[in-house]
């Protein structure tokens, strides 16, 4: 670890290992080009966000997660649309994992109407229950107890659904995970708990946070079946999630899934070079893109003959086609009226 | 008819949920045990088994946090805190999470939860086993609070509070669980919670006196002492701090002339003062025959000692000395 201590996920945070082709079966292989297209959808969607952000058309801020698809999309797999998943500050790719509309995501970061939250709740507040996305919030943690709640009600109602609940590696230093763990396990609740490990909370890389890099201590400290994957390898995210699913799903309780990754623009908008004004290593971020959770995939697709780099280069086109008029529509969507100021306080 | 005091009509409206609403469900600490809570839910986990009732680690972060969350995916839940000071621990679930989820989603989204609080004060508890928070709860958009004084609101609004799509704050006084009179109450009747606001609980016409909770129970008990020195007191019961409704206040003051308010909270941006601004802001010069008056904390935490909480607590004999006070001034309406 950057300190000196000896980091407790080994090779998992060492950039230039783990940079090979994924190795697929073959019923991998039948799902890959979806798998494919989903990451690079979100990879797109994101880049054209940070492009925006930049020339000043989103006037609130965005956290990306360019690098992290891998995880989002892992997960998804095996969750169905009346799961219920709970996100961060940094959502979008959990979002599109789960096929909700890129136009969607574009509107509300832009703050119009037709947005997932109305426009009411901008890149940080994202919502889309039709498509299981319960909610993400920019408080740190703040919605991992929701997620609890939200499996206890799937166990209240018998109806075999799952809550998710994605957090950062920073939202492990916050008091209300522990209690949310305890709880989960002694209630024997159906969620899983997704740790995206990027190893950085803001601009403090977790050497300088924590005692260990490794946030799954605290699901052995509470006895809660863990994983620790490399967050980069979308069959591995998919296993991991799939046992984990199948646990919930079966009455087993909560799993903790420890997915290690790194994204590749700073905390916030657009800029790689700086974390919040603090300067980020490039050797690292170089480093870390020839982790490409993409690549990876593309890699082993095209070495199994089931894919090309002019299949590759078409997919590429349509999705930046889809992702262009996205943001052209939403460009032209119009603002939410003002009586929704007051007209959403509350019920109806 | 059946009869009821003010904790047991709060365990009759569990009761009425529970047997009614299968969605929902109890959480919170010392559900299981006769101690906590007084009379107000006694017995439930037997009735209605562990699995609704479910008392809870020492968490109150995670219990309000995972009540939220319920309460997004179709669930009604009640979460218990028996002492609101500890329940500190849950504001972001309360403040950030369920007070704004319907506007943060576009009012697609409704936390249909419902928070109790129990003030547990007195008895040389001291500091923290003691507060009144409603004022600061009545400061936050999209939740609403509901502070029942009577024995039937105490079960109708409990009701109406976890039949609310809206998250609500409902906030019970352990003072008033023995010393408000056995009441008898009709059948229940489903009351749609954004209909309910302050309310005339008694008819006078010297001077208005508005309380809420516990404080109202004292404005009750003060009317009987000044009727009995030939003063008219009205009294209004605010009963839904948030949003506030002040219209019958200020009708009440339209009608007196005065108003004194009794609140259990302190006394700096608390809920007194905004009764008094809501009713000075609506009057116009002159309707008033006195400036307002307000009976609250003093702003200090509470103390243990017995000789200073008896200093500390409002008393029914101060909102007497108010009143007087404020009719000291000569009737100048023509």
């Amino acid at each position: 670890m950057s300190n000196g201590k000896e980091s407790s996920l080994g090779v998992l945070v060492d950039p230039s290992r783990l940079r090979a082709p994924l190795r697929l079966s073959t019923e991998n292989l039948v799902a890959s080009r979806g798998v494919l297209a989903a990451m690079m959808r979100i990879r797109l969607a994101e880049n054209r966000l940070a492009r925006a952000r930049r020339d000043g058309f989103i006037g609130g801020p965005v956290h990306l997660g360019v690098g992290q698809e891998a995880i989002a999309v892992g997960v998804t797999q095996h969750l169905r649309p009346s799961d219920r998943v709970f996100g961060t500050h940094r959502s979008h790719s959990h979002l599109l994992a789960l096929g909700s509309s890129v136009h969607g995501l574009f509107a509300e970061v832009l703050g119009k109407d037709t947005g997932h939250s109305r426009g009411m709740g901008g890149s940080m507040h994202l919502w889309d229950q039709s498509k299981g996305f319960y909610g993400s919030v920019p408080i740190v943690a703040g919605t991992v107890a929701l997620a609890v709640g939200a499996g206890l009600a799937a166990k209240l109602q018998k109806t075999g659904d799952v809550a998710v609940a994605y957090m950062g590696d920073g939202a492990v230093e916050e008091g209300v995970v522990h209690e949310s763990l305890n709880l989960a396990r002694i209630q024997n609740i159906p969620v899983i708990f997704v740790i995206e490990n990027n190893l950085f909370a803001s601009h403090m890389h977790i050497s300088i946070r924590q005692p260990s890099d490794a946030t799954a201590r605290f699901a052995v400290a509470n006895d809660i079946p863990a994983k620790v994957i490399d967050g980069n390898d979308v069959i591995a995210v998919a296993e991991a999630a799939e046992e984990a699913v199948t646990r919930a799903r079966a009455g087993g309780g909560p799993s903790f899934i420890e997915a290690v990754t790194y994204r590749w623009y700073g905390h916030v908008d657009w800029r790689d070079d700086i974390d919040v004004g603090v300067n980020r290593s490039q050797d690292d971020v170089a480093n870390w893109k020839a982790r490409d959770p993409i690549a990876r995939l593309r890699a082993a697709m095209v070495a199994h003959g089931y894919w090309s780099f002019e299949k590759d280069a078409e997919l590429e086109a349509n999705l930046t086609r889809e992702v262009e008029e996205a943001w052209e529509r939403a460009m032209q969507d119009p603002y939410p009226a003002a009586s929704s100021l007051l007209d959403r306080v509350y019920a109806k | 008819m059946k009869t009821y005091n003010y904790g047991t009509a709060i365990l009759a409206a569990f009761e009425y949920l529970l047997d009614k609403y299968p969605e929902v469900f109890v959480i919170g600490q010392g559900l299981w045990s006769p101690w906590y809570v007084g009379n107000s839910m006694t017995d439930l986990d037997k009735k209605y088994g562990v699995h609704r009732i479910i008392d809870t680690p020492v968490s109150e972060s995670a219990c309000t946090g995972a009540a939220v969350g319920a309460s997004l995916s179709g669930m009604r839940p009640i979460v218990v805190h028996p002492r609101i000071d500890f329940m500190l621990y849950a504001m972001d679930a309360v403040v950030n999470q369920a007070a704004k989820w319907s506007h943060m989603v576009g009012g697609q989204a409704h936390p249909a939860v419902t928070i109790r609080g129990i003030i547990n004060r007195g008895g040389e508890q001291g500091a923290q086993h003691s507060q009144a928070l409603h004022s600061w709860f009545a400061h936050i958009p999209g939740l609403r609070v509901v502070m029942p004084s009577t024995v039937a609101d105490a079960r109708d609004l409990l009701i109406a509070s976890v039949l609310c799509d809206d998250p609500v704050m409902y906030i019970d006084d352990r003072w008033l669980y023995s010393q408000i009179q056995i009441d008898e109450l009709p059948n229940v009747r489903e009351i749609d919670l954004r209909t309910v606001g302050p309310r005339c609980l008694a008819v006078g016409t010297d001077l208005s006196i508005v309380g809420s909770g516990y404080s109202t129970l004292l404005a009750l008990q003060a009317r009987d002492e000044l009727a009995a020195q030939g003063v008219s007191a009205e009294v209004v019961d605010l009963r839904v701090l948030n949003p506030f409704d002040p219209t019958a206040v200020v009708e009440s003051v339209q009608k007196t002339g005065r108003v004194l308010v009794v609140d259990g909270s302190w006394r700096t941006c608390g809920m007194s003062a905004e009764v008094i601004a809501s009713v000075v802001e609506r009057l116009e010069p002159g309707e008033l025959l006195a400036a307002p008056r307000r009976i609250t904390l003093p702003d200090a935490p509470a103390p243990t000692s017995r000789v200073l909480e008896k200093i500390y607590y409002p008393d029914f004999g101060q909102v007497v000395l108010a009143a007087q006070a404020l009719l000291s001034r000569p009737d100048t309406r023509v």
